[in-house]
């Protein structure tokens, strides 16, 4: 396996009385794209929130980079190069498109050749750059949502389900920004329960069931096994 | 130019820009067009209120944080400057020394509750406001050997800032030319220069964040702000502002007791003066201020003539009589806020949207 960006061992996480992590170990390979798959409510979100600090790790090792990130406060583990994609599209309403963007660019000012770039990727961005957010539509909420975390190079992007809700034309838009992504040899960890995209986009994979991660192997290993997925998922991808 | 002088935050409503140009005109030539003590006076208490007002919604409506303690901030910055006056003796530097120790005061004290009742919630913050704020009025109260307690500070200010000073002979336009009139001056243009500097605050890059925490402080978070510093810094910025404005407060009334300054009335109306001008506008503030202002000054004596033209009709000049003022007042702000819950200058601008 390539060296790994990210690494959990053993993570558990409680929120409230609910023990929703139970144990998560899990390596994410630098430069590639790792599907977490998995049904609904099986620790999916948690795992990308525990990682980036917002739900915290109440035991086990939370290693980017070669860090130890696991007590450390969230600002600091996005400052370290961690880009975070919500599922709730999770914009500023507030504020302009532009005052989004800018907001997410911490670095420095924002860099006009990858702001071409994600006007070329997401073109609604560009034609509503003075318009407040509140009053985008659903995927273009989702387009600004993942552009925020792109507007700057990171060295990993957690993106929880970016197609969830979605049109399909606004899923091909997605599917194709994150091909982009992974074209410039960005590392991801994508929650993703569209198979097509997940398929597509993914170099490994990871399952999760009752909180902890019960099968790691190639994408395409799994794309093709249908007994497999029936074994790890109760159904067959295929279908969805 | 305009657009640069208010940080490219442009009233966003013809309305609202008629409003607001009328009450700089109105505030600017307040002595000529106004003359009489009463009404200059109501003036300068709008440009006052205006800045703390504007300070409460840099807090509120921008940091999404509530405080019961902004009075004791606005008092501390009027305490600053009386104690000075009291102690250095009449001079421009006792002014200058008291402004500034009061807002450094403040901004301190800012720091202390903000970073001990921040870090956990919001809500804690606005419990311990409210407690540190009522234990600083009873201070206040009880240290009568230096605040001089319930009766307060009379001082003097520099001669050039009072009626008895005359620059010149004579009126213009029925006002008189004395220091009273630079007093005047002296508070609009500090409250011109706060608002601006409010105003580029809450568009500079450290305002958009605070913006973004108010909507969602762990998306904030997430992106890589500490929200703590940002509402910490926020809290001292405004208490600065807010004792800015008692400061004013104090060189304007030349006394200073704990009811004028310090007690949980003001702080009340400066809640429902941002809320009726629209919190997390600014320009909300010079709304709520100018009307809530004028309607406690004016609202009695237009009751009462109204009153008295219909006297002979049943019932009707009862139920206006100017002693029930403060009744028709409180059913004034009730109706605003039924009619404009984003506040005045948040309905106008709903509009253009």
């Amino acid at each position: 396996m390539a060296d790994p960006i990210l690494t959990l061992s053993g993570v558990k996480t409680n929120i409230a009385q609910y023990h929703i992590l139970q144990g998560v170990d899990l390596d994410v390979p630098r430069g590639q794209v790792t599907m977490l798959l998995g049904r609904n409510g099986v620790g999916k979100t948690t795992t990308l929130r525990s990682v980036i600090g917002l739900w915290r790790a109440h035991e086990g090792t939370i290693l980017f980079d070669g860090e130890d990130i696991t007590r450390r406060p969230t600002p600091a583990i996005a400052r370290m190069g961690i880009g975070f994609v919500p599922e709730d599209m999770g914009i500023f309403s507030d504020l302009t498109v532009e005052e989004n963007m800018t907001l997410a660019a911490v670095s420095g000012p924002v860099d006009s050749a990858r702001l071409d770039w994600l006007f070329s990727v997401f073109p609604p961005l560009k034609t509503f750059w003075k318009g407040y957010a509140g009053t985008l539509s659903g995927g273009q909420k989702q387009m600004l949502c993942i552009a925020r975390a792109m507007i700057e190079e990171r060295k990993l992007y957690l993106i929880d389900e970016p197609t969830k809700g979605l049109a399909p034309a606004i899923i091909s838009t997605m599917a194709r920004a994150l091909r982009e992504l992974k074209a410039q040899g960005a590392s991801i960890l994508l929650v993703e329960q569209n198979f097509a995209v997940a398929r597509a986009l993914g170099d490994g994979a990871a399952v999760m069931d009752d909180g902890r991660i019960i099968w790691a192997g190639a994408m395409r290993e799994l794309a093709t096994d249908k007994d497999l997925q029936e074994r790890l998922m109760g159904l067959s991808l295929e279908a969805s | 130019m305009l657009t640069k002088l208010l940080s490219g935050d442009t009233p966003r409503s013809p309305v609202l820009a008629v409003l607001l140009i009328g009450i700089l005109v109105c505030l600017a030539l307040a002595p000529f067009l106004f003359p009489g003590v009463r009404s200059v006076d109501t003036a300068a208490r709008i440009c006052i209120f205006i800045v703390l007002v504007a300070s409460y919604d840099l807090m509120l409506g921008y940091g999404g944080i509530v405080s019961f303690a902004h009075t004791m901030f606005f008092g501390i910055g009027a305490y600053g400057v009386a104690l000075a006056c009291t102690h250095l003796g009449r001079g421009f530097d006792a002014l200058l020394v008291g402004s500034v120790a009061g807002a450094l005061v403040a901004a301190t004290l800012a720091f202390v509750i903000g970073l001990f009742s921040l870090r956990v919630r919001a809500i804690f913050f606005a419990m311990i406001t409210l407690a540190v704020a009522s234990a600083v009025a009873v201070l206040v109260s009880q240290l009568s050997a230096i605040t001089g307690g319930e009766d307060g500070l009379n001082y003097r200010i520099p001669r050039e800032l009072t009626p008895a000073f005359k620059f010149a002979d004579g009126q213009i336009l029925g006002a008189r030319l004395n220091g009273k009139l630079l007093n005047y001056y002296l508070i609009f243009g500090s409250t011109l220069l706060i608002f601006l500097l409010l105003l580029r605050i809450v568009h500079s890059p450290f305002g958009r964040v605070l913006q973004a925490i108010r909507e969602n402080d762990f998306r904030a978070e997430a992106i890589g702000y500490r929200v703590v510093y940002y509402r910490v810094a926020v809290t001292c910025i405004s208490a600065a502002a807010a004792a800015l404005a008692g400061s004013l407060y104090a060189i304007w009334l030349r006394y200073v007791g704990p009811d004028t300054t310090l007690s949980l009335e003001i702080m009340i109306d400066v809640l429902l003066m941002v809320v009726i001008g629209g919190m997390g506008t600014m320009y909300g503030a010079v709304i709520g201020a100018t009307i809530f202002v004028l309607a406690q000054n004016y609202l009695q004596a237009l009751m009462s003539v109204a009153s008295d033209a219909l006297t002979g009709l049943p019932v009707l000049p009862e139920l206006i009589s100017a002693d029930r003022w403060l009744l028709w007042l409180g059913v004034l702000f009730i109706l605003s806020v039924y009619f404009f819950p984003t506040g005045i200058v948040g309905r106008l601008r709903q509009r253009r949207r």
